[in-house]
């Protein structure tokens, strides 16, 4: 038998709690009390009183509006079209039989590279410099589009950058979820349909889709909350100062208030986060309200 | 007969229609292959084209007949590229190492034993997986800074250490060994901390190097933790020196030698992925998140 109680165990345990307690359960404390705190000194670690007032001079603060828009800028652009350029591709990739596995591999590749360093070569295929008008203004050319500075040009170009690079970047999780569900439907539902006669987008809309429904979800879910969270992106195509740029989001606005041109704020920092915590708690709650009507489990 | 003629047209005509939408599926599929290669492709032929030859191309050119590999040369003695290596390396191995050990722990103890208040202890870790590292990470940052750990490897390992979702992710493997074998142990008056290293671990290997992979992976592309708690280049690791590059490296109009950096520090982790690829999918797919 094994033994009832076997105190040892909270030694294995020790290390574990040592960590997790002074790296997220105390900070998790601590950012709330830090967010009520008024007029906090870094240096003298000293504040005068407890209130509203970081919550308030934030969301009063025209460099985190700026961020606010960004960002859902950002996420209503890349959450629904990397999702279904994603189905389209996982469909289609469950179709065919040759260079399948190879092409699955292929497309993961993105997910185990550095974003910044990608990002990198994005900012030089779409910047436009004295030199020369980059790769992508080339391509747009052709369509008879003048060229754009995609970098530092107008505020539509460098978000379109943004939401492609995002795309490019959420892909290959998307897809390598959306395969593995794919191939874990039933067989059998596909051969009764074929029995049946069933043209090919009623089998997609009628089975194909309830079925993996769940797996949508979740990835429309992780996706909101994935883009909403969005930042080193944005410092690879646009450098560090994302508040010149007009490209800061909200998780780029608490690192610049704790840390950078502008920083030393731990509690406007602290205050901005845990309203990017609410705003994602209600989207997701949200999300899973709706889900719960559409979804077949 | 009139209607053996009409299926056989139906089967033309439905295999000609199968025909073209593979077609349409392999074109799909292969530029999208194309858009996943083609940065890769572009840092590399950037990363070989002469500095002079680079920007005398008003019209990109997709190709080069004269590689040279001086900018590499460049990117390694301009900036201390080497040194972003070594750090990225010792933070890399010394985070995953330290990882491993208390995730093995961990995950025993909730998996093989038995004590009062295993349960709570188990739900509080599944809740805190749901935080947010933004949320966090202002307090650890205000932590370190006044334990006078920022510039130091101390300051950047320790808050990436535990992960809770690999702790739960190797109990579950745990508790799928038979209960026997560890019984069997118990009747032989084997320690704990022997049957651990003895049976569990080489047992569940596979999942050991799974989470190591997937560590390292985060590890050698984490970003937002080094910047806060370096400005000192000796500490920088390969994203923030990345970074500093492109904003003070070697000018800014020296892309040739950018890309050779960027190339460098692609280089091991699509080696690694090469190696693993199998292997990292399978983690991922078992509930990875990026980000």
């Amino acid at each position: 038998m094994m033994e009832r109680n076997n105190p040892k165990g909270w030694l294995y345990l020790l290390p574990a709690m040592l960590f997790l307690g002074v790296f997220m359960v105390y900070p998790l404390i601590d950012v709330f009390i830090y967010s009520f705190e008024q007029g906090f000194n870094f240096a003298s670690q000293s504040y005068d009183g407890v209130g509203m007032r970081n919550y308030s001079f934030v969301l009063r603060d025209p460099y985190f509006l700026q961020a606010v828009k960004n960002t859902f800028i950002l996420v209503i652009f890349t959450v629904p079209i990397s999702t279904g350029l994603a189905l389209l591709i996982s469909v289609g990739l469950s179709s065919i039989k040759a260079v399948r596995h190879l092409y699955q591999t292929l497309y993961f590749l993105p997910y185990v590279t550095n974003t910044l360093a990608v990002g990198l070569v994005f900012m030089i295929l779409f910047k436009k410099t004295p030199y020369t008008d980059g790769l992508a203004n080339l391509i747009i050319g052709w369509f008879g589009a003048g060229p754009v500075d995609f970098i530092d040009g107008p505020y539509w170009a460098k978000m379109f950058v943004l939401c492609f690079y995002t795309v490019w970047v959420v892909m290959p999780f998307k897809i390598l979820i959306l395969t593995s569900a794919l191939a874990s439907v039933d067989e059998g539902y596909y051969k009764a349909a074929q029995v049946d006669g069933t043209r090919k987008i009623r089998v997609f809309t009628r089975i194909t889709l309830p079925m993996i429904s769940p797996t949508i979800f979740y990835l429309i879910i992780t996706g909101f909350i994935g883009a909403f969270k969005a930042y080193s992106d944005a410092v690879a195509l646009f450098g560090t100062d994302l508040n010149a740029a007009e490209m800061n989001t909200i998780v780029g606005y608490v690192y610049d208030m704790l840390y950078g041109s502008s920083g030393g704020y731990p509690s406007y920092a602290s205050a901005a986060a845990i309203i990017l915590f609410l705003i994602v708690l209600t989207i997701t709650c949200i999300n899973l309200l709706i889900s719960k009507k559409h979804v077949h489990y | 007969m009139a209607n053996t003629i009409d299926y056989r047209k139906m089967e033309r005509a439905a295999a000609i229609r199968r025909g073209i939408g593979k077609t349409i599926t392999y074109l799909l599929l292969t530029l999208w292959a194309v858009m996943v290669l083609f940065p890769f492709y572009w840092m590399i032929l950037s990363s070989v084209k002469s500095y002079s030859a680079y920007n005398a191309e008003y019209v990109p050119k997709l190709y080069t007949w004269d590689p040279t590999f001086q900018n590499y040369l460049d990117a390694f003695t301009t900036v201390p590229l080497a040194r972003y290596f070594l750090n990225t390396l010792i933070y890399t191995v010394s985070t995953t190492a330290l990882m491993l050990v208390v995730t093995v722990l961990a995950a025993f103890a909730f998996a093989r034993l038995n004590f009062k208040g295993k349960n709570g202890a188990f739900v509080l870790f599944l809740s805190l997986m749901m935080i947010p590292n933004e949320l966090v990470i202002i307090t650890n940052f205000v932590t370190i800074t006044n334990l006078n750990m920022r510039n130091t490897f101390l300051g950047l390992i320790l808050p990436s250490v535990a992960s809770i979702f690999y702790i739960y992710l190797l109990k579950e493997n745990f508790a799928q060994v038979p209960d026997e074998l560890y019984y069997a142990a118990k009747v032989d008056n084997t320690k704990d901390l022997k049957y651990l290293r003895k049976v569990l671990i080489p047992i569940c290997r596979p999942t050991l190097i799974t989470i190591t992979i997937l560590k390292v992976i985060e590890c050698w592309n984490s970003y937002v933790w080094p910047r806060l708690i370096t400005d000192n280049q000796a500490y920088f690791l390969v994203s923030n020196g990345i970074q500093y590059i492109r904003e003070r490296g070697f000018g800014r109009e020296n892309i040739p030698a950018m890309m050779a950096a960027v190339v460098s520090i692609s280089v091991p982790l699509i080696i690694l992925f090469l190696i693993f690829h199998k292997k990292i999918m399978e983690g991922v797919a078992r509930g990875g998140t990026k980000g």
